[in-house]
């Protein structure tokens, strides 16, 4: 290889190059060009690192701006109290009304995501051409792209009317509809994770249930679905913490007073939606309010935490399987 | 034998009966956004026209107008991308190109996956105790811009890095016998072929952070403009060149604005807000398009 090279280096194939058709050098040779190359290989380093400054500022903010806030509030009257009224002449500290809000909306969102997200999934993979599949996977993931405040517009000025039809005692406010539509927002989170899933259970397992005279439908649903569950159940986790932390559908659509009540025809403030409320006022920095919005922070901050783990373990076990 | 075909029927007809029902799902799913978007255009389409867009919002209805905020939205992305693009690439390429594998990588690593899942309004706040208070930077449009750059960098490392990835080993390994450095490789040889990728990336990123409105709501982006950022260039002759001004100044967005009018009673903000969403749902929209069609154009004409 290298006789060849430097017996005839102009038909080298390099002699174009800017070392006039010279062997190349295995390392940048000039002090300066092996400087540029650390500082570069730095500069690349700091980037990677910054993601973790992010990271710290989130925790450290959170933990500094609602110290003071659980200073005067015991963690047993923020956990047990069953009103949450900051900002009152009589003010109650207590979390749980605006925990409420926000697992019911994020309940009624997974009844409409789940089923429909894992069939889609599931027809995708298993049913739809391939090439019908390659043009509905992005249309549906256009469903996540649509701004969240277009969805609360929507909810409030289609969805509620509608539901109102059916249920005529349903008030402007109400969990329902925003959650409808926070479902249909992340259905393409759970069919496209899923349907991801799916495609990574190996031909063979499928074949095999064809050979014992299975067909599609019973292949797909007792053979390939429970092979993909970890990593089906890892696409739900992570629209369960999306559905957590939306905000904005909510916040227009579902009402502002913290509400402890799990039935979806009521009005409710979820986590998110106290915080925009808050937020949307005059906030000195230390005021009651900044720091309610803080503790307020911390419970949305650890419950999608939680969520969050839980899909990178069952995420993680599903890679192994194969 | 009638056992069987029996069996054979009822197969064909459960699987029929299922290609029905996702078919059907998927289509209703669809339906779904095209309700969406009829009902925008029924309530908004009629109010778009030049006077919407070079108005100041306005208490009266008929008179308002979005120019504040479309100016704030197209400012913020700017500060977004000139930090957020740069910052991920980088990143990208380092975890994908240059880091081993140690605890600093796999640490950073589920560092950024966790940040993709972390509530968009936690950025606010995260960015209401640091970028507003702690570095004084009040609610101007750099404090937005930083928020949502903060908010879009997963994005574009792990655009960036599934981008790097589709290139086969050979590439790097050719370019390295020839005696290419690292940076050499990843400048003159990874980072063209992988543009597509990464601007299909990025651009979902920005269509992303257009329509974000709670970590702005969070830093107290105000709902009431009208007055626009100083011009970095004035004729005025006391105050020549400012050519960074406008990043302190307060700003308004698009989605504040939107939801600025959802909220306010009366069916004529109501049409305003619809407008605006049109706006809105058509930048997001077209912008996902462009990058679904470049993703498809660059697999089809790709062949390693």
């Amino acid at each position: 290889m290298s006789t060849i090279l430097s017996d005839n280096p102009v038909s080298g194939g390099i002699a174009g190059s800017r070392n006039g058709g010279l062997l190349p050098p295995l390392r940048s040779r000039s002090l300066l060009g092996r400087l540029a190359e650390r500082f570069i290989e730095s500069g690349l380093l700091l980037a990677a690192a910054f993601s973790v400054l992010i990271t710290g500022g989130i925790v450290f903010v959170l933990v500094s701006e609602s110290l003071p806030f659980f200073r005067h509030v015991s963690a047993r009257e923020f956990l047990t109290d069953r009103l949450w009224t900051p900002m009152f002449a009589d003010p109650h500290h207590g979390i749980m009304p605006l925990v409420a809000g926000t697992l019911t909306t994020t309940a009624v969102a997974l009844l409409v995501a789940m089923p429909v997200g894992t069939l889609i999934a599931v027809w995708l993979s298993e049913f739809a051409p391939s090439r019908l599949r390659e043009v509905l996977k992005p249309a549906l993931e256009l469903l996540a792209a649509v701004p969240t405040v277009v969805y609360g517009y929507f909810a409030v000025d289609f969805v509620t009317p509608a539901l109102q039809a059916f249920i005529p005692d349903l008030p402007t406010f109400n969990m329902l509809g925003p959650g409808i539509v926070m479902g249909v927002m992340i259905i393409p989170y759970v069919s496209s994770l899923s349907e991801d899933a799916i495609r990574a259970v190996p031909m063979l397992l499928r074949e095999g249930s064809y050979a014992l005279g299975a067909g599609k439908f019973t292949t797909a649903m007792r053979v390939v679905y429970p092979a993909a569950f970890s990593g089906i159940a890892s696409a739900y986790v992570l629209a369960i913490s999306r559905a957590v932390g939306e905000t904005m559908i909510v916040a227009i659509a579902a009402g502002q007073q913290p509400n402890l009540s799990f039935n979806p025809l009521d009005p409710a403030a979820t986590i998110t939606a106290f915080i925009v409320q808050v937020s949307l006022g005059d906030l000195p920095h230390g005021s009651i309010g900044y720091q309610s919005i803080f503790a307020a922070g911390v419970t949305l901050f650890v419950m999608t935490l939680g969520f969050n783990i839980i899909g990178a373990v069952m995420r993680r076990r599903y890679r192994q399987a194969y | 034998m009638i056992v069987t075909d029996r069996f054979i029927a009822r197969t064909r007809l459960q699987d029929r009966a299922f290609s029905v029902l996702g078919a059907t799902l998927t289509v209703g799913a669809m339906l779904f956004l095209g309700i969406l978007l009829f009902d925008l255009a029924r309530d908004g389409l009629s109010r778009i026209d030049w006077q919407f867009l070079t108005s100041f919002p306005s208490r009266r209805p008929g008179m308002a107008g979005v120019l504040s905020a479309w100016v704030g939205s197209l400012l913020i992305m700017l500060v977004t991308a000139v930090t957020a693009i740069p910052l991920g690439i980088a990143a990208g390429v380092y975890l994908e190109e240059y880091a081993r594998k140690n605890w600093f990588a796999t640490a950073i690593e589920i560092n950024i996956t966790n940040l993709a899942g972390v509530p968009s309004i936690i950025f606010g706040l995260m960015a209401l105790g640091l970028f507003v208070f702690r570095f004084n930077f009040g609610q101007s449009i750099l404090a937005g811009g930083l928020t949502l750059g903060c908010l879009i960098l997963p994005i574009v490392i792990v655009s960036t890095r599934e981008a790097l990835r589709t290139i086969p080993r050979g590439m790097r390994e050719a370019a390295y016998a020839l005696g290419a450095t690292r940076w050499q490789v990843a400048r003159h040889h990874l980072l063209p072929y992988s543009l597509p990728g990464i601007a299909t990336g990025v651009i979902i990123a920005i269509s992303r952070a257009i329509g974000e409105t709670a970590p702005l709501i969070t830093i107290g982006a105000l709902t009431f403009i009208a007055f626009l950022p100083p011009a970095p260039v004035t004729l005025d002759p006391e105050f020549a060149v400012q050519p960074l001004k406008w990043v302190w100044s307060p700003f308004t967005v698009l989605p504040i604005q939107m939801f600025n009018w959802v909220s306010r009673p009366g069916d004529d903000f109501l049409r305003n807000a619809a407008a605006t969403g049109i706006i809105l749902i058509g930048l997001t929209l077209t912008m996902n398009a462009v990058a679904v069609v470049l993703r498809y154009r660059m697999r089809r004409r790709i062949k390693w």
